[in-house]
């Protein structure tokens, strides 16, 4: 505290709080719409205070999904969510392991050069390439299939250079005295810098689940079998439905169960995301 | 780069970077190349004949007006998103940083919205919008406004425009927050004993040592508002009405999976390329440099 200026303060608690409330008032109108009947959320104004039906809208979303759409329960969608979310960020990060390691550690022919291969794809999202990815996808046959979802996502160049990073900062003592005492490149590798990188790791993976659970064009493209939806993909076929037959509650109810997980996440780990976020950007 | 302690030549470094290069090379170079090259053919309605014809297509689109008003609508929904998620994350970091008590409290309850997908987001905010149900609509309404964004063009984009910085304000307000903690308190406090109000050590002291990561998140929301925001637009107002929110993104993904013009798609995503490699380019020179003063 500099000086003591007690209106200021008073304005800054009141400025960051209206803040929150503002940010926040979205998902308040979520939980509440999650918690009335279908009947109640047709009569306008709708309510802004929670009513009784929080449970019983969440079993129909989990176990029905949405009535009338036909679409399958929302607890597969998550499972599909999950299922993918795991695969991109846990496979990004063994991949980016391995080539970090490499780079780093080893001298070979082509080095520089597989680090640029690798370099610029850290400029081209997916997005921008989206109809030539999909033709190589379906070549493979890989249409309908989870590796078609998350394989083209997982070649990207933030976690590689993020551990590029972390072992440059590691210093090379420890490997002349791992060499000393015997230890080869994959035993060094296995029981020195992976555990070493252990928070790194962490905190990566944070970041990319959340970028994996979120994922929304590429599934959409890829999956034509309502069992492969993940929930992104459901709201939106949800949204579609909310034309002719509005039910908002469950509607409201599958995106609040669509951000738990991610949300979760971001809380429960919020250093490990922080710390994931500024030096993966960076 | 290379460690000055390091393992000498063997087939190991190849095993350990092939996983990550073959997948680059299948899903990340072949299609590139394939787009730049189907920019450069045009193909009939069956796919029977392709024809080579050089740059007509990048001809055809950029005298093409509907290409170059969602150039445009682009811009402006680029650079709007990233004013007013930056101006709110600002006013909030620098409130935050004031406060001594309770401020991780305010953090968490300000970074979450971060983890939210963007078509979700979009979801939420079609239903806080929606012309019969919308709670905001009630609102308006009382008011005398008309609202309906599924008629109104300007107003589907100011809609899509405020999703998409209220999900973006999160991640603003942390690179804020820590770039403001960073600045020596010594600074601050001498500016204090020389009379400086906390308004004027803000705009003499605060803002000017924050550029850096000012500029860093100007171009990180910029790319977040070109392409991270296809779920929002998807879900909201699926580029309408009559186009007035179809931004560059999803021209792309219309045009080459609902339009079936690959030829045009093709040549959209090498000038989406272009313009991210431009950007990218941009950010790294002023990483190194660092704007200072």
């Amino acid at each position: 505290m500099i000086e003591n200026r007690p209106i200021v303060t008073f304005l800054a608690h009141l400025t960051v709080i209206l803040g929150i409330l503002i940010v926040a008032f979205p998902i308040w109108i979520t939980f509440v719409a999650a918690s009335h009947d279908a009947i109640r959320m047709t009569q306008v104004p709708i309510p802004l205070w929670p009513g009784d039906q929080f449970l019983v809208n969440m079993k129909q979303a989990l176990t029905h999904g949405l009535g009338g759409a036909g679409g399958p329960p929302v607890w597969l969608m998550l499972m599909n969510s999950l299922i993918t979310a795991m695969m991109i960020a846990i496979g990004k990060i063994i991949i980016s392991l391995l080539s970090a390691y490499a780079i780093v550690y080893f001298k070979f022919p082509f080095r520089m050069g597989f680090f640029w291969m690798i370099f610029v794809t850290l400029m081209l999202p997916v997005e921008v390439r989206i109809l030539p990815t999909y033709k190589v996808v379906a070549d493979l046959s890989l249409l309908d299939s989870y590796w078609g979802m998350t394989l083209p996502l997982i070649a990207s160049a933030t976690a590689t250079f993020m551990f590029r990073q972390v072992f440059l900062t590691i210093p090379d003592e420890l490997l002349e005295a791992a060499r000393i005492d015997g230890a080869g490149p994959m035993r060094f590798f296995w029981d020195i810098l992976i555990p070493m990188s252990r928070t790194n790791i962490a905190a990566l993976f944070v970041i990319l689940f959340i970028y994996g659970w979120n994922q929304y064009l590429w599934p959409l493209l890829i999956t034509t079998d309502p069992h492969l939806y993940t929930v992104t993909i459901g709201i939106k076929q949800m949204l579609n439905s909310a034309e002719l037959t509005p039910e908002w509650n469950v509607i409201m109810m599958t995106a609040l169960l669509a951000m738990i997980p991610p949300v979760f996440v971001v809380l429960s780990m919020q250093k490990m995301f922080v710390k994931g976020l500024t030096e993966t950007d960076k | 780069m290379l460690k000055q302690v390091h393992f000498n030549r063997s087939i190991l470094p190849f095993l350990l970077v092939a996983p990550q290069i073959a997948i680059t090379l299948v899903f990340f170079f072949w299609p590139a190349s394939q787009a730049l090259y189907q920019s450069f053919l045009v193909e009939d309605a069956f796919g029977l004949s392709t024809e080579f014809v050089w740059f007509d297509n990048f001809k055809e689109l950029l005298s093409d007006p509907q290409y170059l008003g969602s150039f445009q609508r682009t811009a402006e929904f680029s650079i709007l998103v990233a004013v007013i998620a930056m101006f709110a994350a600002l006013v909030l970091a620098a409130m935050a940083d004031r406060i001594v008590k309770g401020a991780m409290t305010y953090r968490t309850l300000l970074i979450w919205p971060y983890a939210i997908a963007p078509v979700i987001a979009g979801a939420l905010w079609v239903f806080m919008f929606d012309p019969t149900l919308g709670i905001f609509v009630y609102a308006l309404n009382a008011l005398g406004i008309d609202w309906n964004y599924k008629v109104s063009g300007s107003q589907a984009m100011t809609l899509v425009i405020l999703a998409a910085a209220w999900k973006q304000i999160a991640y603003n307000f942390l690179f804020f927050v820590a770039a403001m903690q960073s600045i020596p308190k010594s600074l601050i406090e001498a500016a204090a004993i020389d009379g400086a109000g906390p308004m004027r050590r803000f705009r003499s002291i605060i803002l000017p040592l924050i550029s850096p990561t000012s500029f860093f998140l100007l171009v990180v929301n910029v790319v977040y508002a070109f392409f991270d925001t296809f779920g929002i637009i998807d879900s909201m107002t699926q580029g309408g009405p009559a186009n007035s929110t179809q931004i560059l993104v999803y021209k792309v993904y219309y045009d080459g999976f609902v339009g079936l013009d690959l030829g045009s798609s093709a040549a959209q995503s090498v000038i989406l390329m272009a313009i991210v490699i431009g950007l990218t380019v941009v950010q790294f020179r002023y990483i190194e440099r660092k704007v200072d003063y």
